[in-house]
């Protein structure tokens, strides 16, 4: 390509934002250049700045953050030196902007069809009744339904997965150069995340639009983009065209990140024989009168992992809040060791709730911010196992020990004195000192950063060995099922559909909804989405 | 939309059982009394004759029930009872004084709310701007004034011996309307200025909790003006709070002037009060009370049903 | 002219408030602790100003008699005197020294509200906190009867009342106790209600805490911030509603010397020209906007607001 075709430069970018008074500097010195019609995939975990990057594209910088150095060149407009009218006269025609919530992003006072002709009436673009007509073109190739009535809802009266395609139709709108595309589908479900992001990318293609796909997910960016650059801590580790990146990365870091993919332990056989631990018979709870179960069972063993997979909405943490107690079920048992539970918590002896721990998906939320870890972890050693003075201090040293933190370090500190992962291994210590024989793991590793994540895994894997504890694994994410169960349970609107080995549940054949919950993990391949799209056109045609 | 009216009828059906248990309340409060209410009104020194009298005057010879019955029923026929101060119908000393209370109160409310709004969406648009923090301390100052204070130090300024209004808003005769306007200009002033500020400073903050949204930022890398922003993307959003914060005040405007009429002599609901708390004047007490608080109740039903109305999740279902 | 003399004036005392709010706050850094020191930098002008003025009140109210040079209901002089030397403020309308009184007044009135608002907040955050808490019926009870108290205006409420059980001190404070404990419920079951929901109170429930320790460690701590604040809102309406009550003459009762009735007492004078009505009323104006200023920093400070 020659220099005539580049849309967008950066050179040495560097922006600040505000905490604690002062200013820190967030964005490094990043360079970046962009053809037009060209998809650049940016990569990188929370606190990469990828999205501050995005948004400088822009000539943008949210409120508490500032540009403070480098420069911004959009098709030869100097951003950085840009008056605000000019750079509004850009921001929406020429250069749009795809959010990662679209339920959050569309307003909900106004409906889609305002929203999107809000654009090209206000940039003079179209008149308000052309806008409307192009809406419904647009609407029908971004595969909507009903692309002539759907513009007429607020947004509150459409689904995730079609307000995404909606906010997508909405930047084309003034049919911009570049399209910035922060995390569209990290808020969407799997099967809902193959349908937007294939018409992401027809729509691309067929205006041969320029964008900038931001992202953590390895999977999804292969799909999209032509180059990767990946950054971390607001600076580059390196940039290459999308095959050669996947194939052959040539950073350390870089590497890490492809290789988390690819951590399992080894499955052990299903347990068949003694009493489970847990046993979870004929459940049907209700929220109201709505029944969200229906006839739910499945057993936990000791020493085993049943990872229980679903949606959301599939009632899978409805689950864990019967087992718990904390709802009770409408009809059917929960047997503790061969015994049946109250079904309401309140009615459960101390032993029967020392017995069951829990681990949250938000350590931000399950850790009291006013309380020591002194006392987040020994509350329950001191409840439960009657422990005091220098014994108490003495277990939860060997606690902080075994979770992995220097108890010096750490015994007195806040929660908001700890990164994300140490405050779920936080979460993991206190669920421990109870000496539990079973821990619901909810989500746990969510929200968290893939090495994050990996790390917390295998402490998991470890305990588990260590102290013979049955856990049952609630998430959404199969990479997280392939890592760590050795039983598997899929669930979708509140019934059991499958259930069985690990080894079992990704060999084929397979539930029809198994199936197209497999089938759309995106994998590294590039090819992957072509090739999926081709075969459910094949196989549904 | 049926949804919607439903909901609405709810709110209304709500808002009648509260007046009912309101007029429950004002007129069990009576009962509370440890003693004889007679005999605490005439003192120890009455006869038994007049206290029996009273007694009887009073209804307090009768079971509680019934005695409530019958004055929420003549209530209804628009009959308060008597005052015992001078014996008039409590219903004719409440009628014309009604009139007053309530043009003063709509007099204030007419420049304080669209001050106030225009002055909350100008301090949003520039916020931390000279304006916002003068017109931010201007305010807290102002909320912080008792409403004597206001009224008196407006009528030092503007009443003076060659003051541009009266201070007393005395009416011997019917006045026009504009010489109404002039006469109650500075009890409408003080009301105003009490009001304006809270108003104002919450329409303030209703937008600017909003500026952070995702929907906001969207709005403004469609490259959409400031004004624009606030005014069609943040406002249509705001509006539930920024109704009931001017329900609030409006009905605030209710209690605040009690004192600012009796720091004009103006002859409104609120003087009556105050005279008939002092002389434990009963009926007349309960009567202005219930009209205050029905006011107060029919306020908060329609910031309620407005709001509702203001929210397209609940105006237009899934 | 009287217009601009009087800006000059107003832009004088703000440059002065200010400038000693400031002085205050270089002071108290220096005297202060590490800690409370980091925490006094972050306060704006105002706020410095407003503490500067809420202790110069508590100096007043506590050593009154030794400040005051006239005792508190003695005729000391003829009605209405004029500023002089003995009678620094001059003598109000039965001819007792106005400065004399302004001080005491401090004592009754800001001491009356502070016990009063103690009141309110005791009672409305204990059961606001109990009814997020513990929920079902116990909450839904209290919070019905709340919303039907809280459907009669404040002060006509209170004037209700008094009429029932007569104007005294102790009936007065006990009255707006009661009314503003209601509005304390609210606050204080709203913000405990964001707070049950999170993880780490469920974790404690299934660990089988009891009731008061789920109050008292889980919650409790987490709701201070805001409570702290609404004491100082609350204290400011508290304040406000007392010296409404005596400025109708139906509060604090003659000869105790309270701001609200000594302006009742004086407002003939505003129409001579005499400002010295104004100056009770400037003193309760005063300590209202100093007592908001100090929560409006601090509101901003818990809601982590940078903009």
């Amino acid at each position: 390509m020659s220099d005539k075709d580049v849309l967008l430069t950066m050179k040495g970018l560097r922006i600040e934002g505000r905490s604690d008074e002062q200013w820190n500097e967030i964005v490094k010195g990043v360079d970046l250049t962009l053809h037009r019609g060209e998809v650049l995939g940016l990569i990188g975990e929370s606190g990469a700045g990828k999205s501050t990057i995005g948004l400088a594209a822009m000539g943008f910088a949210r409120d508490g953050c500032r540009i403070s150095g480098g420069e911004i060149h959009f098709d030869g407009i100097d951003m950085r030196n840009a008056s605000e009218t000019e750079k509004r006269g850009l921001r929406g025609k020429r250069i749009a902007y795809v959010a990662q919530s679209a339920a959050a992003s569309f307003n909900p006072a106004h409906k889609l069809i305002d929203q999107y002709s809000e654009a090209p009436v206000q940039h003079g673009v179209m008149k308000k009744s052309e806008a409307e007509g192009d809406a419904k073109d647009l609407y029908g190739r971004m595969q909507l339904p009903d692309p002539d009535g759907i513009g007429y809802r607020y947004p509150h009266q459409v689904s995730g997965g079609q307000l995404q395609r909606a906010m997508t139709a909405m930047a084309m709108a003034c049919r911009p150069d570049l399209i910035i595309f922060d995390e569209p589908t990290t808020a969407l479900d799997v099967t809902t995340q193959i349908e937007v992001l294939s018409a992401i990318r027809d729509i691309v293609e067929q205006f041969d639009t320029a964008a900038i796909y931001i992202t953590h997910d390895l999977a999804v960016v292969a799909q999209m983009a032509d180059k990767i650059k990946v950054l971390l801590k607001g600076e580059e580790v390196e940039e290459a065209d999308t095959d050669s990146m996947l194939s052959s990365p040539k950073e350390d870091y870089t590497k890490s990140l492809w290789a988390v993919r690819s951590h399992a332990r080894p499955e052990q056989p299903p347990a068949t024989e003694g009493t489970p631990v847990v046993s979870v018979r004929n459940v049907t709870a209700a929220y109201g009168t709505i029944d969200v179960l229906h006839d739910v069972s499945f057993d936990i063993h000791a020493k085993r992992t049943v990872a229980v997979v679903g949606e959301s909405g599939s009632g899978k943490s409805t689950t864990a809040r019967v087992i718990t107690g904390l709802l009770p079920p409408r009809r059917g048992e929960i047997l503790f060791n061969g015994e049946a539970l109250p079904p309401n918590y309140k009615n459960r002896s101390r032993d029967q709730l020392r017995q069951a721990q829990m681990i949250y998906q938000m350590a931000d939320t399950a850790l009291n911010p006013k309380l020591r870890l002194r006392d987040l972890i020994g509350r329950p050693a001191q409840m439960y196992l009657g422990l005091n003075g220098k014994a108490l201090e003495d277990r939860v040293r060997d606690l902080l020990h075994l979770i992995e933190l220097e108890p010096d370090d750490y015994i007195d500190r806040l929660p908001s004195e700890l990164s994300g992962g140490q405050k779920q291994r936080i979460g993991i210590a206190r669920a421990l000192a109870a000496e539990p024989q079973f821990i619901i793991c909810d989500e746990v590793t969510s929200a968290l950063d893939q090495l994050v994540a990996e790390g917390i895994l295998k402490l998991l894997d470890k305990l588990q060995g260590e102290f013979n504890l049955a856990y049952m694994f609630i998430t959404h994410d199969l990479a997280t099922v392939k890592a760590i169960a050795d039983e598997v349970v899929v669930m979708k609107e509140g019934k059991v559909v499958e259930k069985g080995g690990k080894s079992e549940m990704f060999q084929p054949p397979h539930d029809p909804y198994t199936e197209l919950l497999l089938s759309s993990v995106p994998e590294m391949d590039p090819n992957w989405l072509t090739e999926l799209l081709k075969a459910r056109a094949a196989a549904g045609g | 939309m049926s949804h919607i009216w439903s909901m609405i009828l709810q709110r209304l059906a709500l808002g009648l059982l509260t007046l009912f248990i309101v007029s429950l309340i004002i007129f069990g409060a009576t009962e509370l009394l440890p003693g004889d209410f007679a005999q605490e009104i005439l003192g120890q020194s009455a006869t038994p004759e007049t206290v029996k009298a009273l007694r009887e005057k009073l209804g307090l010879d009768q079971p509680m029930h019934i005695r409530y019955l019958g004055w929420l029923a003549d209530i209804l026929r628009g009959d308060f009872g008597e005052s015992l101060a001078n014996g008039q119908p409590v219903a004719d000393l409440i009628g014309k004084r009604l009139g007053n209370t309530l043009s003063l109160a709509i007099y204030a409310a007419a420049i304080a709310v669209p001050l106030s709004l225009a002055l909350g969406i100008l301090a949003a648009l520039f916020r931390n701007s000279f304006f916002d923090r003068f017109a931010n301390a201007s305010a807290l100052t102002s909320i912080s004034f008792p409403e004597f204070f206001v009224a008196y130090i407006l009528i030092f300024l503007m009443a003076g011996r060659d003051g541009l209004f009266p201070s007393m808003a005395s009416f011997r005769t019917d006045p026009s309307f504009t010489e109404y306007l002039y006469r109650a200009f500075l009890p409408a002033l003080t009301l105003t200025l009490v009001v304006t500020a809270h108003m104002m400073r919450m329409t303030r903050a209703a937008i600017i909790n909003l500026l952070a949204s995702p929907y906001i930022e969207m709005a403004r890398l469609k490259g959409m003006n400031p004004m624009r922003v606030i005014v069609k993307h943040a406002l249509p959003n705001a509006l539930a709070p920024i109704i009931n914060v001017v329900a609030l005040n409006l009905a605030y405007l209710i209690t605040g002037v009690v004192v600012v009429e009796v720091v004009f002599v103006y002859p409104g609901l609120g003087q009556l009060m105050v005279d008939s708390v002092a002389a434990r004047d009963m009926p007349v007490v309960q009567g202005v009370a219930l009209i205050f608080a029905a006011a107060y109740v029919l306020l908060n039903l329609t910031a309620d049903v407005l709001a509702t109305l203001s929210n397209p999740r609940l105006v237009h279902g899934r | 002219m009287g217009f601009l003399t009087g800006l000059f004036w107003l832009a004088a005392t703000i440059i002065v408030a200010l400038g000693a709010g400031w002085v205050f706050r270089q002071a108290a850094i220096a005297i202060s602790p590490k800690g409370v020191a980091k925490e006094l930098r972050t306060a704006p002008l105002t706020a410095s100003f407003g503490m500067l003025m809420i202790l110069l009140y508590i100096i007043a109210a506590v050593f009154a008699p030794v400040i005051a040079p006239f005792p508190e209901t003695q005729v000391v002089g003829s009605e209405y005197q004029v500023w002089d030397d003995v009678h620094l403020l001059g003598t109000d309308n039965l001819g007792r020294d106005m400065l004399s009184r302004l001080i005491y007044a401090a004592r009754n009135t800001v001491g009356i509200a502070f016990v009063t608002t103690a009141l309110a907040f005791i009672l409305g955050s204990v059961l606001g906190l109990l009814a997020a808490t513990v929920g079902g019926w116990l909450d839904q009870v209290l919070s019905r009867a709340v919303d039907v108290l809280m459907a009669i205006p404040a002060l006509i409420f209170a004037l209700l009342l008094l009429t029932i059980i007569g104007t005294s001190i102790i009936n007065m404070i006990l009255v707006i106790a009661l009314i503003d404990s209601t509005r304390v419920f609210r606050l204080a079951r709203a913000v405990a209600m964001n707070i049950v929901v999170m993880d780490y109170v469920e974790a404690a429930k299934l660990r089988g805490e009891g009731l008061w320790r789920l109050i008292t460690r889980e919650i409790l701590p987490n709701a201070m911030a805001p409570l702290v604040a609404e004491f100082g809102l609350r204290f400011c309406f508290v304040f406000l509603t007392i010296s409404a009550l005596s400025f109708l003459g139906l509060g604090i009762q003659p000869p105790t010397a309270d701001w609200g009735s000594m302006v009742k007492d004086n407002a003939t004078l505003i129409s001579f020209g005499d400002i010295t009505p104004l100056l009770p009323a400037g003193a309760i104006a005063l300590l209202t906007v100093s007592v908001n200023f100090v929560v409006d920093w601090q509101l901003h400070r818990a809601s982590g607001l940078k903009e």
